[in-house]
Parts: C-alpha cells; structure tokens; sequence
C-alpha cells in the first residue's frame, strides 16, 4: 500500500497519468460523482489551512465520498501529547485513506509508516507539499502545453519554501528547464537543492536577487511568501518580508504570455492589482489542485483496492 | 610510546588521525569494563597519522558506525594474540539510532520513541540524510 510523501514518490510517468486523470474530470465531472462512494477521506491538519485542506474535501465530495476531519491540532488528541504515530494507527481503522498537514517535517512519514491505508502528505513544515507540485504542475501544462523549453523563476523565500523544492524536483525530471532564482542572499536555494537537483542533472539556473532585471526573460514567475513561521527570529522576518512586490508596473517588463503563480496565501508579495491581469494564474492554480486532488485520491484508492 | 598488545580483543585500526574520539562515543566505548586503550597520531607510512583503538575484550562492534565515521578503517579481532578474522568495512546504506537529527523542526524532535534513521544519499561524497527531514548529518 503505498502513501504520498513527496512528489519523487510519483514516477513522471504516473504524473502524467494524473494530469490526463484530471483534465478529464475537468470535461466528464459527472463520470466521477460516484467514483467514491461509501469511502470515506480524513483530513487531518494539525497547522492551519483554508485552501489544502477545503481542495481535499472538496475533491472527495466530488467524488462521492465523505470526509472526517480533524482542524487544529488543538481539537484532537495531539494537543495532549499524542504521538504521530498513534493518530495514524487510530484514523486508518476509520478511513479509507488520510490527507495529513503537520508543522514536523517527516510527520507525514511517520504517519505513513503506522497507517494501514494511504497517507497523502498535505505539507510536512518546511519540508514536503506533493499536492501543491501537482497543482503547480497541472497549471503550468494547462497554461504553457508543455515544460519543454521554458525559463522558470522561483521568487521570494526559496531556502524555507517548501513548494519551491519540489516544484524543482519535479520539473527537473522532465528536463528542458531553465531556473531563474530570485530571492535576498539570506533567502537563498539551500545547497542541497542546487546540488543534488541542479547541478546533478546538469539543469542551467542563475541566482540574483533582482525580480525587475529577471522579469523579461520568463515564461513563468513563481512567486512565494516570506513565511512568519519559519523563522525563530521575528526581526529576520519582518526585514526580509517585503522584499519583492508583484506590481502592474513590473508586470510591464514581462512577455505577454508570461505566468504569474503563487501558492497562496499571499500577504502583499503580489498587489491586488496584479489580479485582474490575464497573466495572474494563481487562483487558477488553486482549482487545478482540487482536480489533481481527486486524480490523486482515485489513483491510491484504486490501489490500495478501495474502490 | 608503547600499548601492550592484546591476547584477546578487537583492534580498530588505521582510522584517521583525529577520528577516535567520535568512534569512542559513538561506539559507546565508555560504557565497557575491559581496558580500552585510545592512541592518537600514530606514525603510519601510508596515512602519515593514524588513530588506534585497542579492546582488551572480544566484543559486537558495530561495524555501521564505523562505516559511518570512517569508511578505510579497520577491524581486527585478535584471539589468543593471533589475528583470526579481519572485519570488512562499508559505508552503511542506513544508521539506525547511531546519530541525532539536530533539526528542531524535524519530527524526531518530539515522537516518542521514534527511532533516528539516516540514508546514504551521496556515497562519493559521505552525505547522509534524515530520512524524515532530510537534514545533513555531520560527521
């Protein structure tokens, strides 16, 4: 029985298999709508959440499933010192399969290894977000065709940015990619990314910390927020946090096919102007993570023999 | 300097110089009763230095750690003050409980009981990983 931990769990052939999945549900929802039915999906989230956690039970809704669900650590048994593993072992009894969203990188793992139905992993602390490369990814292929030949920039935090490395990761595996790396020295790739992703498969990327000299060669601005929760120290924060702000101004620099993704929430990293551009996907992104979602629930209930 | 040889025990040879102290804790050599004799800088004409350990008890040495803190070391287990077998030493795929992930946000921080797993994930160069947060572990 497998389990969702990290998006190099999924082969790019299973990946692929997962965007023709969801853009057909997007044209044939109705050939879905039972496709669930009687199972159940539980959401465990022990860190906030508006949009992962509503995506998933959306999805399974969609489906015809139901969902049980735990919404703050606060509300559950964690709160008085359960153990990650415990929380699994117990939810599996009830569920067909568990999304789980935890501030502990590797909780998702932990999950994994005592649960007896699959775990997809909602966000790990700063370490994994398999679902949201796969909303990334769907977005890109729906806007762009395709990967091949595109220059993409990751802009903001991209040493805490979870959704940064495995967007790496997996458009590093489809090849034909170029990076652009924009964020403050402080904020930089961690070297482990560049060296074991980057640099290993020989993919060309630049470093700067200039958004506007960046912008006009890109087909795609990915743009990330400086996280609060990541930083034992709330000075560092507040001094890196508005560091890049998406404007229309800026926007005037970039091609006019360019792709403006974020995996929100924003807090003022891209101006409420920029929205009403045509090149502003990242409310796009966030209901192409539903369909991937639900592409993704399918593919780990069929088998596990679910359904 | 002289260090009786042993009539029965384990010695762990050409480890590189400055490395026994991290096999001594990791090994957790303290814990025997049996004399444990720690030499550092030893001349050696291939290594220039070396570092020695004697163990004046044929005792499990956990050869992981050592494949783990210094792969070109050696293992000699001595009985009756003859060599009877020399330990073959790798790099170890996985370390089970031998080293700490040291990431506060690493859920190993707050499991109970969860054991510390590292991976090999660069052989060339010696990195290992946290299995759960893929933290780099230091030697």
């Amino acid at each position: 029985m497998r389990s969702i931990i990290d998006i190099t769990d999924l082969s790019i052939t299973e990946i692929d298999a997962l965007m023709a999945t969801a853009s057909d549900i997007i044209t044939h929802p109705d050939d879905y709508a039972d496709s669930c039915r009687r199972k159940k999906l539980a959401t465990l989230f022990f860190e906030p959440s508006t949009r992962t956690r509503l995506s998933f039970e959306a999805a399974m809704y969609e489906l015809g499933g139901n969902v049980i669900s735990v919404a703050g650590g606060d509300n559950s048994s964690a709160a008085k010192g359960e153990s990650v593993a415990d929380t699994a072992r117990t939810v599996s009894t009830y569920a067909d399969i568990i999304a789980m969203r935890h501030p502990k990188e590797g909780a998702a793992l932990v999950a994994a290894q005592k649960s007896t139905v699959p775990v997809i992993n909602a966000g790990d602390g700063g370490h994994c977000h398999p679902t949201q490369t796969l909303a990334d990814l769907l977005t890109i292929k729906r806007e762009k065709g395709s990967f091949e030949g595109l220059t993409v920039g990751l802009c903001g935090d991209l040493k805490f940015g979870r959704t940064v490395h495995s967007l790496i990761n997996a458009l590093t595996r489809y090849g034909g990619i170029r990076f652009v790396l924009i964020s403050p020295e402080e904020l930089k790739l961690p070297g482990y990314v560049k060296n074991d992703v980057l640099k290993k498969n020989g993919i060309p990327y630049e470093q700067t910390t200039d958004l506007a000299a960046a912008m006009p060669s890109l087909d795609i601005l990915y743009m990330t927020r400086v996280q609060r929760e990541r930083f034992f120290n709330e000075e560092d924060y507040l001094r890196l946090k508005d560091t890049y702000i998406l404007t229309p101004d800026k926007m005037r620099s970039a091609k006019p096919d360019m792709c403006v993704m974020h995996p929100l929430p924003r807090v003022n990293e891209i101006s409420v102007a920029v929205d009403d551009d045509p090149r502003a996907c990242y409310f796009k992104q966030v209901e192409n993570g539903k369909y991937m979602r639900m592409a993704l629930i399918l593919m780990l209930l069929k088998e596990a023999g679910r359904i | 300097m002289n260090v009786d040889s042993i009539t029965n025990g384990v010695v762990i040879d050409h480890i590189t110089a400055g490395k026994s102290m991290r096999l001594y804790k990791l090994l957790h050599l303290g814990d025997l009763d049996c004399p444990v004799a720690m030499i550092k800088n030893v001349n050696s004409r291939r290594m220039g230095k070396k570092d020695i350990i004697k163990i004046d008890a044929v005792i499990d040495i956990d050869l992981d750690v050592i494949g783990y803190v210094d792969p070109l070391a050696t293992v000699n287990i001595i009985r009756g003050g003859v060599l009877v077998e020399k330990k073959s030493i790798e790099m170890p795929e996985l370390l089970v409980d031998v080293i700490k992930c040291k990431n506060p946000r690493c859920i190993t921080s707050n499991e109970q009981e969860l054991k510390h797993v590292f991976k090999l994930t660069d052989r060339e160069n010696k990195v290992y990983r946290c299995v759960y947060c893929e933290t780099k572990a230091g030697i």
